[in-house]
Parts: structure tokens; C-alpha cells; sequence
């Protein structure tokens, strides 16, 4: 069996190689712009890979500046996509998608318009899954073309995904090999960064361990900056180390409206009416004018939410506290 | 005693779930099951999330698998791929899936309606985790609404196996031995697998329904053989179930279709 679905990347290793070997390592200062991070490290065409968990710990700012600047025909890692999704969706930004879990907001419910644009025509798509999406970053952070599996066997989806079968050379067994994938670029919300780019993550990791090694430009956006010293000191806090890392933007509140464990939780409200507003072609427009083209700058959209305010009642969410009483 | 669909598939739902068991869930009528079992019998219940938390006590009902209640006083948060390595070496019991479509196999569609890959008529958002929980849990059990429209003889796509085309069909694939479908829990009763034919039959009707009402909401023969009439949640299910794990009503509130 040989998957019917067109693999997007670069598969070769030894590409790879030579272009992780050129990748420069030295430990500098990255700090940079929202702006200046997707107009640098971001072209019309690229593949990327969003970090996080769809409306958990996702770079909302970088997202939402994709759409401004226009960006075109990228290529898009549908795994575990769902706000972000929403929001490339918007700008039309990409024109193929691996497959793993798109359009829909999870028990939110299916934007109509993000569905739209799937079934369109106008997205190019090869089905994964999960599990298939994070072997297949493994595969690339582990320097390999592939890596055998042993889910999807039998199904349409296999025949959809762009993996063929094979047989183990030692035991005899069936086995789907997955491509390794290596994205352009990744963009990770991560809790803590230094200007350098080491990061630290709390709580699930999700696949963005295996996404910062694969890639080939990573970048971070922080809930907040933090001395180096902080990583030096306790080294186990380090998830990504600074030579994956091409540049960092500190982002207060970076993952509104999604969650961000241990920080604030997701804006329901928010999310609600961004689907509601899917519902009609008119109204969707004048909501993205008001939300995303007519803002500068993420700053502005999260005044536009309810600004501090807002964050602290999200705050408050997170850590289940409640003001009148009880636990 | 009064309950509604909902309660009632959430109730039988956690009866599966014994003490010591692991079991990976998403959110809604799996989670609020797997919240039931570990409150009521199986304190040692792994719970599992796809996105990388592990073993949390859930303090409320997650809106996403990957949100912070999964991650609550949890013994690990981990990744993805410890979450689905766990799985494929053989260290999940238990899924929880559903799916728009559902064949006599147990074949799920959650990827789209029509008959042309390329042109969909209704696109959904695809496997997710659903196809690796699908190949490689030990058992697999739906919950789900059962009508005409989605019990049907052919799935538009095969997006999670079930038995593929019967007997053997799983081995010949490549997928693990052992692993596959094993109940599917909806509004009016409890289909297991009948063990020759790997075909869907009935195990249990819920009280108050006949077995008519069960095959003319299928879209596809059922095999009768015995069967029996479920237990009603009980008193002591039904409280700790409004009470303690969904008083917000986000889950049993909702409509079963």
C-alpha cells in the first residue's frame, strides 16, 4: 500500500543536514518584533508548524500578523489545529494542509466559514493523524527520512496519507513508514524565554519538543523575558535550548483567547462569537475587519477584548478562584 | 428515577472502566465517565489525554484535551508522543471514540461525507487521535447517539478501524492482535461484537425501549441473539454524576443526537 497523498517537505536527510550545519549557533540577542519576525522569517510559500495545541499555548500575535502582512500559499501543519487554524484560515493564508485535526474547535463546535475554505478546493490535503503527525516530527528531530508506525493500517486514511507500507526486516511484521517532516518554520508560546531563545514550557509539551528540533526557523513568542541565569541555574527547565532558536518576541498574554496552563484560561466568550460570527459571510467580514485588519498590533486587539481587565478575570478562571467565597 | 439520555450513556459508559485501568478520553461524555468511574469505584483509574496529560484530578469538566484541567494535580505532563508511544507499546486498556458514521464492523468516519476524496460533500476535522487510539488501544468503546444516519452500512471513509471487513481483516492489515472494537454505547442500548463474525449485535436495550426501536434506529441488520435489559443508572451514580462531576450541567445539559 502506498499512500495516494503528496508529501509537502523536504524529506531528504542530508539536505537537512547541510542546512542545519550552516544554521548559525551562537549565543546572540534575538529579540525582535512581532512585525519584523513574519516579515523576516516568513515567505509567501513556506511550511509551517504552529506550536501548542490549537487554542492552547498558541503565538495568537504571529498568527494574527500572518493575516495582516498577506502572507500566500503557505503550506500548513494541520495537527491538532483548531483556532489557529481558524485564524490562518481567515487570511486564506495557505493552500495545502497535512491532515491531522482541522477546522473544527474541539467541543466548541465547526466554523462554517473554516469549513468552507476545506471544502473548497482551494486547500491541497494529505490525511494523518496525531500520532502519525508527531512520529513524523520525530522522525526529523531524530535526522531520519522515516519512521515505521503501526497505527492507520487498513484504513482510508493510510490510502489518503502519504505513507507507504513495509515489512520489519527482523520480525516479518507490516509496518507504515511516515515521512520525516521538516517545517520552514515553527512559531511556539512558550511561558518563559531568555533573549537568547532558551525556552521553558509548563505542563504538556504537546509535540513542540520534536517541532523546535525539526524545523528550520523557530520562532518563540514568551509570556515573559527572563534572565538567563534563570536557565543556568536549573538547566532542566530548559525545553528548547537557544540553538533552535531564530528569534524572540515577548508577548504578555501571547496565547488570548486560547489557554495558557498555569497563566490564564481560554476567553470562551471570545471564541463563541468568533464562531457565530462564521455563520454569515457579512458578518464574518466585518468581525475580522474589527478584530484582525483593523489593528495594528496584537496590544490593540486585546484592549479591543476587555484588556486587563478581561485577563485577570481569565487569570482568575485558570487557578478556579472564585471572588465570592468557597475554594 | 428520572434521567436523562446523556446521564444514562454516561453512567453505563463508566460501568467498563474497573480499578487500575488505563484509559485515554476526550472531552465530553468520555471524560465525564471516566471523572464517574474514578469517583464511584475505580480510584486508580489512569486517566489519559492525548495532548500529554496524565493521570490528573480533574477538578471540573476540560473544554479542550490539551487545556489546563487536564493537567490538574496530574502525575505527568508529558507529551504527545509519550501519550501515543504508551499506546503502541501496549499500555492503554481503553479508548473512548465517536465518529459522524459508524458501520457494522465498528468502522468510523470522522474524516467526510461523500463519495469523492477530493471534492467532499460535508468535510470534518479528520482522525485527530482517533485512528492511533482506533489501531492501538486494547479495547475500543463508542458512545454515541444511534439513528439511521449514522449506524450505516457503509462508511463514506474509513478514518479509525473498527473490524474493516470482518474476521481477520485487522491481522491481515498489519494492526497489533487483541486490539479493536469492543462495546458501542448509544441512547437505546449496549451492541458488543458477536465473536465469529466480528459483526455489531445487541447485548442490552435500555429501559423503556424495545429492541425495534434499536434495529429501526440502524441502518444495518444487528444480530440478536440473547440479550438482556440495561440496569438504570443508579441513585448513587446519578448524584455523584450532577453533583460532583458536571454540576455546571456542560455535558449531561446537552441534547443526545
Amino acid at each position: 500500500m502506498d499512500g495516494q497523498g503528496r508529501i509537502f517537505t523536504e524529506i531528504d536527510p542530508d539536505r537537512m543536514r547541510e542546512y542545519f550545519r550552516q544554521k548559525p549557533k551562537k549565543m546572540v540577542n534575538k529579540v525582535t518584533t512581532v512585525k519584523e519576525a513574519v516579515r523576516a522569517l516568513i515567505n509567501d510559500g513556506d511550511y509551517i508548524a504552529i506550536g501548542g495545541f490549537g487554542g492552547v499555548r498558541i503565538p495568537t500575535a504571529v498568527l494574527h500578523e500572518i493575516v495582516r502582512q498577506g502572507k500566500r500559499n503557505l503550506g500548513f501543519s494541520g495537527h491538532t489545529a483548531t483556532h489557529d487554524c481558524q485564524i490562518l484560515a481567515a487570511g486564506k493564508c495557505f493552500n495545502r494542509c497535512d491532515i491531522a485535526y482541522v477546522i473544527g474547535l474541539e467541543a466548541r463546535g465547526i466554523p462554517k466559514m473554516t469549513r468552507k475554505y476545506f471544502e473548497s478546493g482551494e486547500v491541497e490535503c494529505t490525511e494523518w493523524t496525531n500520532a502519525a503527525m508527531t512520529w513524523r516530527l520525530k522522525a526529523a528531530a531524530m535526522g531520519v527520512s522515516f519512521i515505521p508506525v503501526r497505527d492507520m493500517l487498513g484504513t482510508d486514511t493510510a490510502i489518503y496519507s502519504g505513507a507507504k507500507e513495509i515489512t520489519c526486516p527482523f520480525t516479518g511484521k507490516k509496518y507504515l513508514a511516515v515521512p520525516a517532516l521538516f517545517p520552514d518554520v515553527a512559531i511556539i508560546h512558550v511561558h518563559e524565554a531568555d533573549i537568547y531563545g532558551n525556552s521553558d514550557i509548563k505542563g504538556i509539551l504537546v509535540s513542540d519538543v520534536e517541532l523546535a528540533r525539526a524545523t528550520k526557523r523557530v520562532i518563540i513568542t514568551c509570556e515573559r523575558l527572563v534572565p538567563t541565569e534563570s536557565f543556568r541555574n536549573d538547566p532542566k527547565k530548559t525545553t528548547i535550548p537557544y540553538y533552535l532558536v531564530d528569534c524572540v518576541i515577548e508577548v504578555p498574554y501571547g496565547s488570548y483567547p486560547g489557554n495558557m496552563p498555569y497563566e490564564y484560561y481560554s476567553d470562551e466568550e471570545h471564541l463563541a462569537e468568533w464562531l457565530q460570527a462564521e455563520e454569515d459571510p457579512e458578518t464574518y467580514r466585518l468581525f475580522l475587519e474589527k478584530y484582525i485588519y483593523g489593528t495594528k498590533n496584537f496590544e490593540e486587539y486585546l484592549e479591543l477584548c476587555g484588556g486587563l481587565a478581561k485577563m485577570q478575570k481569565l487569570r482568575r478562571l485558570e487557578f478556579l478562584i472564585n471572588r465570592e467565597g468557597g475554594n | 428515577m428520572d434521567y436523562n439520555p446523556m446521564e444514562l450513556m454516561i453512567c453505563v459508559a463508566s460501568r467498563y472502566l474497573e480499578d487500575g485501568a488505563t484509559v485515554s478520553v476526550g472531552t465530553g461524555i468520555p471524560c465525564a465517565a471516566a471523572m464517574l468511574a474514578q469517583r464511584l469505584h475505580s480510584p486508580n483509574l489512569i486517566i489519559l489525554f492525548e495532548a500529554g496529560g496524565i493521570a490528573p484530578l480533574l477538578p471540573t469538566m476540560p473544554i479542550s484535551v490539551g487545556d489546563s484541567r487536564t493537567m490538574y494535580k496530574a502525575i505527568y505532563t508529558a507529551s504527545m508522543g509519550e501519550v501515543m508511544e504508551s499506546l503502541q507499546r501496549g499500555m492503554i486498556d481503553y479508548c473512548f471514540l465517536g465518529g459522524a458514521q459508524i458501520d457494522m464492523y465498528g468502522n468510523l468516519n470522522s474524516t467526510m461525507i461523500g463519495s469523492d476524496y477530493r471534492h467532499p460533500k460535508v468535510r470534518f476535522p479528520g482522525s485527530g487521535g482517533a485512528n492511533d487510539f482506533g489501531s492501538l488501544a486494547w479495547r475500543t468503546i463508542v458512545v454515541t447517539p444511534q439513528s439511521p444516519r449514522r449506524f450505516v452500512p457503509k462508511v463514506d471513509f474509513i478514518t479509525t478501524p473498527g473490524y474493516l471487513d470482518g474476521p481477520g481483516a485487522r491481522e491481515r492489515a498489519g494492526l497489533p492482535p487483541g486490539t479493536g472494537p469492543y462495546k458501542v454505547i448509544t441512547n437505546l442500548a449496549i451492541l458488543g461484537y458477536d465473536r465469529e463474525t466480528k459483526r455489531m449485535m445487541v447485548e442490552s436495550v435500555h429501559p423503556g425501549y424495545t429492541l425495534e426501536d434499536v434495529q429501526q434506529n440502524t441502518g444495518f441488520e444487528l444480530i440478536v441473539e440473547e440479550y438482556t435489559t440495561t440496569p438504570p443508572p443508579t441513585e448513587e451514580e446519578l448524584q455523584v454524576l450532577r453533583e460532583e462531576v458536571d454540576p455546571l450541567k456542560l455535558v449531561i445539559g446537552r441534547e443526545a443526537k
